[in-house]
């Protein structure tokens, strides 16, 4: 839902990062407002995952440039626990196994850490059992799954789910799901798709990473953006996925060429791209 | 004119300190009055290690281990310890004999049916025999038990018995050398559960040497947890003697024999010593037997633990299943070798060995070395070594979720030792192993 007059949630102004003196994003800019859906597409090794992992704060990542600010506040100056707790939320598209730590403790933590920023009391393990199993329906998850280790021998479409559980529980006011339709079944994409949608509100934005129109025709995005070398090329809305799907990504390769002939310095100074609230 | 280089004169002088520690520890010993077994027993293994002095690192099975710390122990025997320590209360079904080297632990207790004292004249034909079948009759850590031991601790099991034995040593801030025998034999079809818990804080060592015998079909399950702990500093130090500083020191070797179809499952958890080594040794006398080991160990501080353990089939379709963890952290060392011995007759062997080290500390260090001497040709053997420091991509996924970065590393750490606590028997939760293990004051 787009509300012109909405709180900006995030804004990312020309943010570049590299990882291992190796630059990734080149120039990335984003700003998300309340109610917002966001698609971000883009071939394969485009950055899509390593822009969701900066705002997560992963440390393998170094920010050279820009900035991003959360609400007002600088993002970039905080601990990535700091991130999670203030509301920002990262479903990983390869989410980690944890063996010997329980997913209930695991899970009763993290939402302790979560609703102690948001000022609510902490839940002891009896009232946090009760939360859990009432979102495990939101995402259709057998409560056998809270006995185990953190992912440890989830199914690929197990550990999505947990990773939705995960969102539900800490009710994040901006979710990064990164391809979390990749890997499920039917089935599963439309329980996903519905956890997702069940949560959406005015006040939060969601951003999913993805490279299927499927997760769009359950979850209509406001904005798709499509990233191609470390930036965002091209801002639509949801049309652009549908054309996306009809003619592929060839035409990035033309747009990039023709950005770094006219920026021979490379990418970085390019402002091709539109920023949603340019579009709004 | 022959010069001397000076790492050699070192090592002279420690062995003659070495020396010198044991024989005043021998002298010290009172003279055995009760048994001429026993006693002749004890003889032979001071006449062992008479010139023998302390392991050496120039040994291959102490290569990387510095046995010195010993000759910081008081070389006396312990006193019997006038306010035995206070133990937690032991949880239901668990019967405790509690082990100081001196009183009788069967004295006054009823044993259950199927749970017996094993007659004198079969303890003299069966004592030692699990370690000669082992190879380890010439240890130092077990001639050294056999140097001080003057009581064997011997038990017969008959039956599948519904109770935990808790064998318990705690030699609290006292310092001097505790020796503790004992001889567990399970009859064809018995089965035990034994939780073997060592405690000390104090300038002392306990030796512990204990032989197991899995007739067929027997089942023993094992846990050791060695609970070191450093020393209080003393409020009045220069009133006490200079060895009152010292880690305590454990020196702990198992040795099974398993008969066809038995089951062995040893789970073992070590820290805080200022040197502990294990030897825990299987032999599967005819193969056909299986044998489960777990393993984890920490250090912290200066502290060594060293784990040698040696697993051989004598006869085929044997299984063993092993899985070693350490923790380093300080300037800890951490030593691993594991032993796995397949020779020609053992054919069908499935023997799966891993062991996994995490390194905390740039000042720690780990040596770890699986030893596969594999003869027969139609086997199955894993083995796997990894040192590691902590995932940081487990770290930034607890973070990611609002976990700070300590918290998510005490979470990784307490999950890396759980699965090896987890298999711990039932009543060791009593004894906080996760807390201990941690180095955490344990809780009241
Ligand atoms: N930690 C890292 N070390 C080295 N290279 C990295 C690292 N992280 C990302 N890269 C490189 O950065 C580029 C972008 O990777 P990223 O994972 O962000 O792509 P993506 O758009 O998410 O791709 P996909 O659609 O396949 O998930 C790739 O070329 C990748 O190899
Ligand atoms: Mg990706």
């Amino acid at each position: 839902m787009i509300r012109p007059d909405a709180p900006v949630l995030l804004e990312i102004c020309d943010l570049r990062a590299s990882v291992e003196e190796q630059p990734i994003l080149k120039g990335v800019n984003l700003t998300i407002r309340a109610g917002e859906i966001h698609a971000v597409m883009g071939r394969n090794g485009s950055g899509k995952s390593t822009l969701s992992k900066v705002l997560a704060g992963h440390p393998a990542y170094r920010v050279t440039a820009g900035s991003v600010h959360y609400r007002g506040e600088d993002l970039l100056a905080l601990l990535p626990e700091q991130r999670a707790r203030i509301g920002l939320f990262l479903g990983f598209q390869y989410p980690v196994e944890i063996p010997g730590v329980s997913n209930l403790e695991f899970l009763r933590v993290a939402t302790n850490a979560r609703r102690q920023e948001q000022g609510l009391e902490e839940l002891d393990t009896f009232a946090f059992e009760d939360l859990v199993r009432e979102r495990l329906k939101v995402v259709q998850m057998d409560p056998a799954f809270l006995e185990r280790s953190v992912n440890e021998g989830f199914s690929g479409g197990e550990k999505k789910r947990n990773e939705i559980l995960q969102m539900a529980l800490l009710d994040p006011l901006v979710a990064i799901l990164d391809e979390t339709d990749s890997g499920l079944d039917i089935d599963a994409l439309r329980i996903v798709a519905g956890g997702v949608n069940h949560l959406a509100s005015a006040d939060n934005a969601t951003l999913l990473i993805t490279h299927y129109q499927r997760l769009l025709d359950v979850i209509t995005p406001d904005y798709v953006h499509v990233m191609a070398a470390g930036q965002i090329l091209r801002t639509g809305g949801k049309e652009l996925a549908l054309e996306l799907e009809e003619s592929g990504y060839d035409w990035v390769d033309a747009e990039l060429e023709r950005l770094e002939a006219s920026a021979p310095e490379g990418l970085a100074t390019a402002q091709a791209s539109r920023t949603p609230a340019e579009v709004g | 004119m022959v010069t001397i280089p000076v790492g050699e004169l070192r090592v002279q002088s420690r062995s003659l300190a070495g020396e010198a520690w044991l024989s005043e520890l021998f002298s010290s010993l009172p003279v055995l009055a009760g048994s001429a077994w026993l006693a002749g027993q004890q003889q032979r293994a001071r006449q062992a290690l008479a010139g023998e002095s302390l392991p050496s690192r120039r040994q291959e099975a102490w290569r990387f281990t510095d046995a010195s710390a010993i000759t910081a122990i008081p070389a006396h025997r312990l006193e019997r310890l006038a306010a035995p320590a206070a133990l937690p209360a032991p949880a239901a079904q668990v019967l405790r004999l509690v082990l100081d080297g001196h009183g009788d632990p069967l004295e006054g207790l009823a044993l259950p049916e199927g749970l017996e004292r094993l007659d004198p004249a079969v303890v003299e034909e069966l004592c030692g025999e699990a370690l000669d079948a082992n190879g380890a009759a010439a240890s130092w850590p077990v001639q050294l038990n056999g140097a001080l031991a003057h009581q064997v601790l011997a038990l017969r099991v008959s039956q599948p018995l519904p109770i935990v034995l808790e064998l318990v040593s705690d030699t609290g801030d006292a310092a001097g050398v505790l020796g503790l025998r004992l001889l567990l034999v399970l009859d064809p079809g018995a089965s035990l559960e034994v939780l073997e818990v060592h405690r000390a804080r104090g300038a002392s060592l306990t030796s512990v040497v204990l032989e197991a015998r899995l007739g067929p079909g027997a089942r023993l399950r094992h846990g050791l947890l060695a609970q070191g702990q450093p020393p209080q500093p003393a409020a009045a130090a220069d009133e006490l003697p200079s060895s009152a500083g010292a880690a305590p020191v454990l020196l702990h070797h198992l040795a099974v024999v398993q008969d066809p179809a038995s089951e062995l499952q040893l789970t073992a958890a070590v820290s805080g010593w200022g040197l502990a080594r294990l030897e825990p040794m299987v032999v599967q006398r005819s193969g056909a037997a299986f044998t489960r080991l777990r393993g984890l160990q920490r250090v912290d501080g200066r502290q060594v633990v060293d784990t040698h353990s040696r697993v051989l089939f004598a006869g085929p379709d044997g299984r063993l299943d092993q899985v070693h963890k350490a923790l380093a952290d300080g300037a800890g060392r951490s030593v691993f070798n594991g032993a796995v011995i397949v020779p020609r007759q053992a054919q069908r062997t499935d023997a799966a060995q891993l062991s996994r080290s995490l390194l905390l500390s740039d000042r720690a260090r780990i040596d770890t070395k699986p030893e596969l001497e594999i003869v027969a040709d139609d086997v199955k053997c894993a083995h796997g070594a990894t040192v590691s420091r902590l995932q940081q991509d487990e770290l930034f996924y607890l973070q990611s979720r609002g976990i700070a970065a300590d918290q998510a590393a005490r979470l990784l750490l307490r999950g890396f030792c759980e699965e090896v606590l987890a298999e711990l028997p039932t009543p060791s939760a009593l004894w906080q192993p996760l807390a201990l293990l941690m180095g955490e004051e344990p809780a009241p």
